[in-house]
């Protein structure tokens, strides 16, 4: 019923070969850093939001748990905080490995 | 009913707190401040405005405003907004505070430092309280209070909120007169949007040089959670829980419910026989004694509920309810947020819609507000147990309590009414919406006993001012309608029937004759306007009976079974499902959403909901031989 929600932002384009990693897609259970939160033309406010709530470039995050039925909401670890997103709003925020560092 | 508003601002520092959600503002509020405390509205809004005195080891005192908690000085919702207009010095009716308290969480030093440097920005007096000191100390993080203060350039004190001296440090900052004093100009220094990125920058860098840049995990929480938001194991506690919740809020509330029944019957007795009969007797008796009484027979269930509510929230259960709740709720068009609310309206609607304020989305609250009253609130039930009573049998079926499963079933159909309500409305209304969650999961604690005594005292007095207010005015109302103009010198039929609320009843019942309603039951849907229970008494009324309280419910019994048919009483009880037979509720939708238009589009559906389900239920059983 909302397959839809899963909106790609509207982004300038990207160089092809780089195919950007995103909260709503990594696994559970491992780290991940903020690389940056991508505005979302539809909703101008969440790019702001989602910063302030801690979502800032650098931020450790992790995905702890995904609600069901269809893994939507999902509950985030961001820094010291644990926060239940929407998949679209994790969508919003491009993350990279932590380069084999624990949490 | 509008709220004066004073513009008077009693003598005294004000100091504000300020904070994140969740950085235990309240309770360090609750702790300063005691249980001298006054709750009320900001001016306009319906937004709880908390202010109390502290009073410092030197005798003097500060009025301690508790501002709603923020992530950012960029309001998301209307709570946060307050914050902002207060801080501003912009807010109706409110002194800007002289102080800041800058509350912030000791464990989330990244998202709190931001807000304080925003703070900061806005030209006000400022001091940090770094609160759950304790926490923070026992994760191995090593705070230094006069460090951190050189760093940001305001005086920083540790607080522990919920220890009994946690707060010490803190009155002694609070007396010393140079942190009182305006630093630069008063104006406020507007931050532009997408100046964001310096202040998280620097609170980076500030952590960095104190060695507090480290990421501990909460292996505790972690642990619950693990259980908690299972996905199969955490619906299935969630459901146990509330489950547990409804028993404790029907059978501990019997106790107190007879006492309060007897106390308003024994009151009314005393008062009556001091009083010579008459309309003063007739008003003081039956209109404002047995009038208000029935209303705060409810008070038992309103307040075991909201102690369950308090409990779950404190401990930091609440949120993720709502989480494994959210994709239900979503399939309607509401999110997870709404669960409170409409838990609560299991008790009440009133606390219930009271309760949307949390909730960001100006159309899921509104959504919400609309779809409380289906929910079965307490006052239906002596309704429900009458006609059930006189006209279900008691008998098992399938090994189940035949008139348990009805009572079950009238549940039901009002849940299920909601959420078709709330399905069509997303359909009509929420096309492609993806409304934000953002909601944050709190670590988990212990409920503080103090806080829930505190919250639950607030709430008895909320609800008990309603009671004296509203409610009371529309018992007034309702109790002159049915006793004016009086019968006529030698009238046989009961004085009721000569009333205007008679007279409304005979005009009503020409409409409502469709869904099998005779005439006593048209009659008694007027005064059942103030409140559904009322009903009963004035079927009472109707049917001439003398006896009160419970005694109408038995003599009334063996009458209404005997002259009433199967489709009439199941008639009845579908249209209680649905019918906003309750002025306050709709008194209190209309403070909420600012105007009589939400209140009487509310009424307006119910109405037509109610007779749609009563001429179907009618209808039915009438083919079905039930006539």
């Amino acid at each position: 019923m909302r397959r839809d929600t899963f909106s790609t932002p509207e982004l300038p384009p990207v160089r092809a070969a780089t195919r950007r990693l995103c909260l709503d897609g990594v696994p559970l259970g491992q780290p991940f850093v903020v690389q940056r939160v991508l505005p979302d033309a539809n909703v101008p406010e969440r790019a702001r939001q989602l910063e302030e709530i801690g979502f800032n470039p650098g931020e450790q995050v992790m995905v702890m748990t995904r609600g069901i039925p269809g893994g939507d909401p999902l509950v985030v670890r961001v820094g010291q905080s644990t926060f239940a997103l929407r998949g679209a709003e994790a969508a919003c925020i491009q993350v990279e490995g932590t380069g084999g560092r624990a949490a | 009913m509008t709220e004066a508003v004073i513009h008077l601002h009693p003598p005294g520092r004000l100091a504000a707190l300020v904070g994140n959600p969740n950085a235990g503002k309240t309770a360090l509020f609750n702790r300063l401040t005691g249980s001298n405390q006054k709750v009320a509205n900001y001016a306009g809004v319906t937004i709880e405005r908390k202010e109390g005195k502290l009073a410092l080891p030197s005798g003097k005192t500060v009025r301690v405003l508790d501002l709603p908690g923020t992530y950012s000085l960029h309001p998301r919702s209307p709570d946060e907004r307050i914050t902002c207009d207060v801080l501003q010095g912009t807010a109706r009716g409110e002194k800007r505070p002289d102080l800041v308290v800058c509350v912030v969480d000791a464990t989330n030093l990244r998202r709190s430092l931001r807000l304080v440097l925003g703070i900061k920005r806005m030209g006000l007096p400022c001091v940090v309280a770094l609160n759950m000191a304790d926490l923070a100390e026992s994760r191995g993080m090593r705070l230094d209070p006069d460090a951190l203060a050189s760093e940001l350039g305001v005086p920083v004190v540790s607080t522990v909120a919920v220890q009994g001296d946690g707060d010490a440090a803190l009155r002694a900052l609070l007396e010393r007169p140079e942190i009182w004093q305006p630093t630069t100009t008063l104006m406020p220094v507007p931050q532009p949007p997408g100046d964001e990125l310096p202040d998280h920058e620097r609170v980076r860098q500030i952590l960095e040089r104190l060695g507090l840049d480290v990421v501990a995990p909460h292996l505790a929480s972690d642990r619950i959670d693990r259980v908690v938001l299972h996905p199969v194991i955490g619906p299935v506690l969630l459901a146990v829980l509330l489950f547990l919740v409804f028993q404790a809020v029907f059978a501990w509330a019997e106790a107190p419910k007879g006492w309060i029944e007897s106390a308003t019957a024994w009151l009314g007795n005393q008062v009556g026989a001091l009083l010579p009969e008459g309309y003063l007797r007739s008003f003081i008796t039956d209109g404002l004694i047995a009038g208000v009484g029935g209303v705060i027979v409810f008070l038992p269930q309103v307040l075991i509920l909201f102690f369950f509510i308090l409990v779950l929230e404190e401990s930091g259960y609440l949120p993720r309810a709502a989480f494994l709740l959210d994709r239900i709720m979503g399939g309607v068009g509401l999110s997870g947020r709404s669960f409170i609310p409409l838990l609560s309206s299991f008790a009440c609607a009133i606390p219930g819609i009271m309760a949307t304020r949390t909730i960001a989305n100006p159309r899921d609250r509104l959504v919400t507000i609309m779809i409380a009253p289906m929910m079965t609130c307490s006052a239906r039930l002596p309704v429900y147990a009458l006609l059930i009573g006189a006209f279900i049998p008691n008998r098992k079926l399938a090994g189940f309590e035949l008139q348990g499963l009805v009572l079950f079933a009238l549940y039901l159909a009002g849940i299920l009414g909601s959420l078709a309500v709330a399905w069509i409305l997303k359909r009509t209304t929420a096309r492609g919406l993806v409304r934000p969650l953002m909601m944050e999961l709190p670590t988990y604690h212990w409920p503080h006993l103090r806080s829930v005594a505190l919250g639950l005292w607030q709430r008895a007095e909320i609800f008990m001012r309603r009671v004296g207010t509203i409610i009371l005015v529309l018992t007034i109302a309702l109790w002159f309608l049915a006793s004016f103009p009086t019968p006529p010198e030698g009238a046989t039929r009961p004085a009721i029937e000569y009333s205007i609320a008679g007279m409304l009843g005979h005009g009503l019942s020409l409409l409502l004759a469709p869904i099998g309603f005779n005439w006593q039951i048209s009659i008694a849907l007027v005064p059942g306007l103030a409140a559904r229970e009322v009903a009963v008494s004035a079927l009472g009324t109707v049917y001439a009976l003398s006896a009160t309280g419970e005694g109408t419910a038995e003599a009334l019994s063996p009458i209404i079974a005997h002259s009433w048919s199967l489709a009439t009483a199941l008639s009845l009880l579908a249209w209680y499902v649905f019918a906003p037979q309750c002025m306050a509720t709709l008194a209190t939708v209309k403070r909420e959403t600012g105007g009589w238009k939400w209140a009487l589009v509310m009424a307006g559906y119910l109405f037509a909901l109610a007779y749609l389900a009563s001429f179907v239920t009618y209808r039915v059983a009438l083919a079905l031989g039930w006539g």
